[in-house]
């Protein structure tokens, strides 16, 4: 048994021992569990993948004359953003591309900037064009704002996920007889690919399946900067079945997480571009595990052979919200190149990229090795397994138009 | 025996004339369609997968240029900026080719340029419009 506090201890003095998500897997076959245990601290996990639900929220300062963009119009390189706070506060989320973008109106769209990209030149240092329009107030008066705006002259610029960290993802695949573009890439008709999207053995929340370790206030590696999660992300629903090792069968846990944008890079923070189906990000994650005992060396030495995934139909159950799985493969399957989906051999692709992830975690196990990262004790635990907390849909209901 | 292929540029003036035709009958050289189009200026597009003797390939690339058919090497036509490819392996499935694979030990994507029919296929899906195809 080991404390936070003792690895702590250690990481300042430079003499923890840290290994990757991926090393904790060999080095359990090559010694056991048991003196894993003994001889590692830190196990760092990561992912790297296109996160719809990311957004940025700063601080452009006050204007001379002062301007009121609350209640206003407002863009940034023409993507509009979300100005309905205080004078000068706005949310760029990454989804959002420019009014005159032809969206899918000539199918597939080709949806080649907006939010996302926004999100990834700000990171990257380069300055973005700001244009506003407000109504003016007594003490706002101004109602025009034109001026190119750079993150360092930014008061705060914070990029915050609602939704993150995916513990285990639907696979995707196309059962009708046409070309379907999705979330998920392009799926080719009767079953001509399959999409799959986590970063399996080295995903954070499949490497410590009940939040043990991993909570609100946990230090982590967001986007090359340094970040924390906030909350369980949106349709978090840790309540799904899971196997014999405690891994869910479907998308369950998701985390929200904040960071400083200031701090962080335009290599972990992309710009993404779905034919078909719209603009996201792909957000470079790390989280740290504690090797607080044999039971969280366990957990973390799980390998893609041992984690399962749903295989969907995009065509129609998804869409339809229909709860059809047509088939359930591991992580090593859908990474050996081709899965087996009603007898016929179907060629595989992810969305999250797996030598990214492996990067990221040699990068945070570099930090806490230096001493630059410390871990931290989470200030309250995620909703459980046992928890009772689910992800509903939505009941519609009718009102009456006046 | 020798196999290339190649992308050829037809102005508009040889549309009407058979040209590939010819390659076949009088250099005994085969070939295989791997794309064709008319592109907006009018100009005639065609990547050829042609094989046969070499002395024939020779004189036949060399009747083309006659022609004023302008031949290029199809390895330059789709390119990977490495700067923006993210390893993420989406492409794979979808390359017609196989000239995208997936390194079972680093797990990065590698681009067999050889292999690439210059389809364009990864350069419409690529969520970080890492390929580019240049023509």
């Amino acid at each position: 048994m080991k404390t936070i506090k003792e690895i702590n201890e250690k990481i300042r003095k430079g003499d923890a021992v840290v290994v990757t998500a991926e090393e904790i897997i060999d080095l359990v076959e090559k010694k056991g569990i048991k003196k894993a245990a003994k001889e590692v601290d830190v196990v760092t996990t990561a992912t790297f993948g296109p996160m719809c639900s990311s957004g940025v929220y700063f601080n452009i300062g006050h204007s001379k004359p002062r301007i009121k963009l609350g209640g206003g119009s407002c863009t940034v390189n023409d993507v509009p953003v979300y100005a309905a706070f205080g004078a000068v506060d706005v949310f760029l989320g990454a989804t959002a591309v420019p009014d005159d973008d032809p969206r899918n109106k000539v199918f597939p769209g080709e949806f080649k900037y907006g939010g996302a990209h926004v999100i990834q030149e700000l990171a990257g240092g380069k300055d973005v064009r700001l244009e506003c329009s407000a109504y003016g107030t007594d003490c706002y008066p101004r109602k025009k704002l034109e001026t190119l705006l750079n993150i360092k002259d930014m008061n705060e610029a914070v990029l915050f996920n609602m939704r993150n960290c995916y513990q285990n993802y639907n696979v995707a695949v196309n059962l009708s007889d046409k070309t379907i573009f999705t979330y998920m890439g392009m799926l080719k008709p009767n079953l001509g690919n399959a999409n799959y999207s986590s970063a399996g053995q080295f995903s954070p929340l499949l490497k410590d399946p009940y939040y043990r370790t991993i909570g609100i206030g946990t230090r982590i590696f967001l986007g090359g900067g340094i970040g924390y999660v906030a909350w369980q992300g949106t349709q978090h629903n840790p309540c799904v079945s899971r196997g014999k090792n405690g891994i869910p069968l479907s998308g369950a846990g998701t985390l929200a997480v904040i960071g400083d944008l200031k701090q962080m890079s335009a290599e972990w923070l992309i710009g993404t571009s779905m034919a078909g189906y719209g603009v996201t990000l792909s957000v470079g994650i790390g989280v740290p595990i504690p090797v607080l005992d044999e039971e969280v060396v366990k957990r973390a030495a799980v390998t893609d052979a041992c984690i399962y995934a749903p295989v969907v139909d995009y065509s129609r159950d998804y869409p339809q919200r229909a709860p059809r799985v047509i088939a359930e493969v591991s992580y090593a399957e859908l990474r050996s190149g081709s899965i087996k989906v009603r007898g016929k051999s179907v060629p595989t692709g992810s969305l999250s990229s797996y030598a990214r992830a492996r990067k990221i975690a040699c990068i945070l196990k570099n930090w806490i090795e230096k001493g630059k990262f410390s871990l931290t004790e989470p200030s309250a635990a995620l909703p459980g397994a046992e928890s009772g907390y689910r992800v509903k849909a939505l009941n519609e209901r009718l009102y009456k138009k006046e | 025996m020798i196999s290339r292929k190649v992308v050829l540029h037809f102005p508009q003036k040889l549309v009407e004339q058979p040209i590939v035709f010819k390659l076949v009958k009088d250099y005994g050289l085969n070939f295989n369609i791997l794309k064709a189009y008319v592109t907006p200026d009018e100009e005639g597009l065609m990547v050829l997968e042609l094989s046969g003797e070499e002395a024939a390939f020779e004189k036949g690339l060399h009747y083309l240029k006659l022609c004023g058919v302008k031949i290029q090497p199809l390895s330059q036509d789709v390119v990977r900026n490495e700067q923006k490819c993210t390893d993420c392996g989406v492409c794979v499935p979808l390359c017609p080719a196989g000239a995208l694979v997936s390194d079972q030990e680093s797990k990065r994507i590698v681009f067999v340029e050889d292999k690439c029919i210059a389809c364009g296929v990864c350069v419409r899906i690529c969520p970080f419009k890492a390929m580019e195809v240049h023509f």
